[in-house]
């Protein structure tokens, strides 16, 4: 037994340096495989339905007659199991987190038949960002 | 005869993480007798399953617990696996192996952490925290989610480890390892560590057996029991022996865990020097049918996972036996005799995980 | 027994199956219920070091069966538990919280 057995660690503490980030001057960098948010490039999804069937939180909604897709962000659990079952490859995983918001709210992704430019229509809070 | 007063401690207590309810029986400031309550956290998940598709399920048994969330939902699969006669390939075995024990430092690093807090060693629980940072910087880099790593299915994982990242992180380990020599000196050395967790706590090896305690709290008290040494996964192929100590105090339990670490680290050399290469998932048709037990070490204990299926998609019954419900007979015991300022520390070293005690 | 053995015994037999396996130096590792189209199957398991074994009880929905907590102490918590979740009918349990191990809102047991 001895006293002072942590006191080399508090001076080698002292004189290095902090183990933490000075967190909002200087961002996250995100490891590549970091699961963050699902993401679609709705031009290429068919509207099979089937990751709203896989998921297991039933955060994705499809509806095939609207031409929708929508996800509820903060149900999501980010498994990524609907990103490996998609027939098309059109869903992705981004490293970035969905930001915290003081209500849950649903991103509806809408297919336009003629113009190919995407529309995201966030649909009872609008400001989440999907980027 | 002094006067018998009943305490209630928990289910809000700083020193505990989950909540779990305890009725004291106190004499004077001894306890006689510690009668629990639970229930707090209850989500239903093992109800859950009969609603949910096998194979979704693997997502919501890894919800159970936060910390050994990979074993949870390797030993479901493991038990579906062995109901469907499903050969898993030899390198997701290895996976298993190093993500198994990766969580097993996790989980004993955040441990001590909550230990040394709750002796009241504010720098040392910050130290152990710092360390197990990088742990979960590991997993963020090799699965992609810092606690919940949703890597396991059916008849594989759904990710491997490319063998330069495994090289990194061997080197990580062989830092951490010196760090975390310097940090146990400090544990098993220190005079104030010392006075609070030596000749605390007593649980004698028949107690332990009689009792039912698994995990490191077992084998503190001299009983050489690793579920591990049954070989799922890769651990047939690795070489190791279960650490015990024949003492049973708090002080045995930290040791017990400490050692544990290293013994960590060294598995996971062994399975990075044998790993092969090939496929890390095999494609898994049909439904399930039949019923099989599966015991899995877990860092707190034996896990013992039962699955019974009827060759539909949705399973008729899973049941998960949770280290820490094990554990608690043994904790009430340990609680009797003992004064109301070591209650906290009691309740620690059985490691605790009330959420997965309550599923 | 050998590892892993499922042996179906009648409700009657489980207090002298359970004195015999204690007498053999096993201890308690488990106690399972499930629901069948009937009533209940309840599994109890048992380990001697990596030796696992286990008694099969399928009772009916209102039988009511004896508690093993006074030989196996452990077992009170998974008695208090199959009889709070499930509604399984135990007799003589040794701390009988009476279908309130769990502290939840909802009313149980889970049909």
């Amino acid at each position: 037994m001895n006293v002072f057995s942590f006191s080399k660690t508090t001076l080698k503490n002292l004189f290095s340096a902090p183990a933490t980030r000075p967190y909002p001057q200087q961002p996250r960098q995100y490891p590549e495989r970091t699961r963050g948010h699902v993401e679609i490039d709705i031009e290429h999804c068919v509207f099979c339905g089937l990751c709203s069937r896989k998921c297991p939180a039933d955060a994705i909604r499809v509806d095939r007659a609207a031409g929708t897709w929508s996800i509820e962000r903060f149900g999501c659990i980010q498994c990524s199991y609907c990103v490996d079952s998609c027939p098309k490859k059109c869903l992705s995983m981004k490293q970035t987190y969905t930001a915290p918001a003081p209500e849950k709210s649903v991103d509806t992704y809408q297919k336009k038949p003629a113009a190919p430019a995407k529309e995201p229509e966030a649909a009872p809070k609008g400001e989440n960002e999907h980027a | 005869m002094s006067t018998r007063s009943i305490v209630p401690f928990g289910p809000q207590h700083p020193v505990l993480p989950e909540p779990i309810h305890l009725d004291l029986v106190l004499e004077d400031e001894k306890v006689v007798e510690a009668v629990p309550s639970i229930g707090f956290v209850h989500r239903g998940l093992e109800k859950l399953v009969e609603k949910r598709d096998f194979n979704d399920y693997v997502y919501i048994a890894e919800r159970i617990c936060g910390i050994c969330s990979f074993m949870h939902g390797m030993g479901y699969c493991e038990a579906a696996e062995h109901i469907m006669n499903v050969e898993v390939p030899e390198r997701a075995k290895y996976l298993r192996t190093i993500w198994c024990e990766m969580s097993r430092i996790h989980s004993h690093l955040l441990w001590l952490g909550l230990l040394a807090d709750a002796f009241g060693f504010e720098s040392l629980f910050m130290q152990s925290w710092r360390l197990r940072e990088k742990i979960l910087d590991m997993f963020e880099y090799s699965t992609g989610g810092r606690v919940i790593f949703s890597v396991n299915k059916i008849g594989g994982q759904r990710r491997d480890m490319p063998d330069d990242m495994i090289r990194d992180f061997l080197s990580i380990f062989d830092g951490m390892e010196q760090e975390l020599k310097t940090m146990a000196a400090t544990f098993l050395e220190d005079y104030a560590v010392n006075t609070r967790l030596r000749g605390v706590g007593f649980l004698t090896e028949q107690q332990a057996h009689d009792l039912g305690a698994v995990g490191p709290f077992m084998r503190a008290s001299g009983i050489a029991l690793d579920t591990r040494k049954k070989g799922y996964a890769a651990y047939p192929n690795i070489e190791f022996e279960p650490i015990t100590s024949t003492v049973g105090d708090c002080y045995a339990r930290t040791d017990v865990r400490i050692h544990e670490i290293f013994q960590s680290i060294d598995i996971i050399r062994q399975a990075a020097a044998k790993i092969p290469q090939g496929e890390v998932a095999v494609p898994v048709k049909g439904f399930p049918n039949g019923e099989y037990m599966m015991r899995v070490e877990q860092p707190r204990g034996e896990a013992v996972y039962y699955l019974k299926a009827n060759g539909t998609r949705f399973l008729d019954r899973v049941r998960v036996r949770t280290p820490t419900f094990a554990n608690l007979p043994g904790m009430l015991e340990t609680l009797k005799g003992c004064q109301l300022a070591d209650v906290p520390i009691l309740i620690l070293t059985i490691d605790p995980c009330i959420s997965c005690t309550e599923r | 027994m050998k590892d892993g053995q499922i042996l179906s015994i009648g409700p009657g037999d489980l207090v002298p199956n359970a004195l015999q396996i204690k007498h053999d130096g096993y201890r308690l590792v488990q106690i399972c219920a499930t629901r069948t189209k009937t009533g209940y199957d309840l599994i109890y398991s048992f380990a001697k070091e990596y030796t696992l074994v286990h008694f099969r009880l399928d009772i009916p929905e209102n039988m009511e069966i004896m508690s093993i907590s006074n030989i196996f102490e452990p077992a009170f918590l998974y008695e208090n538990e199959i009889v709070d979740l499930f509604g399984v009918k135990i007799n003589l349990i040794s701390i009988d919280y009476k279908g309130q191990l769990y502290r939840i809102q909802k009313k149980t047991p889970f049909k």
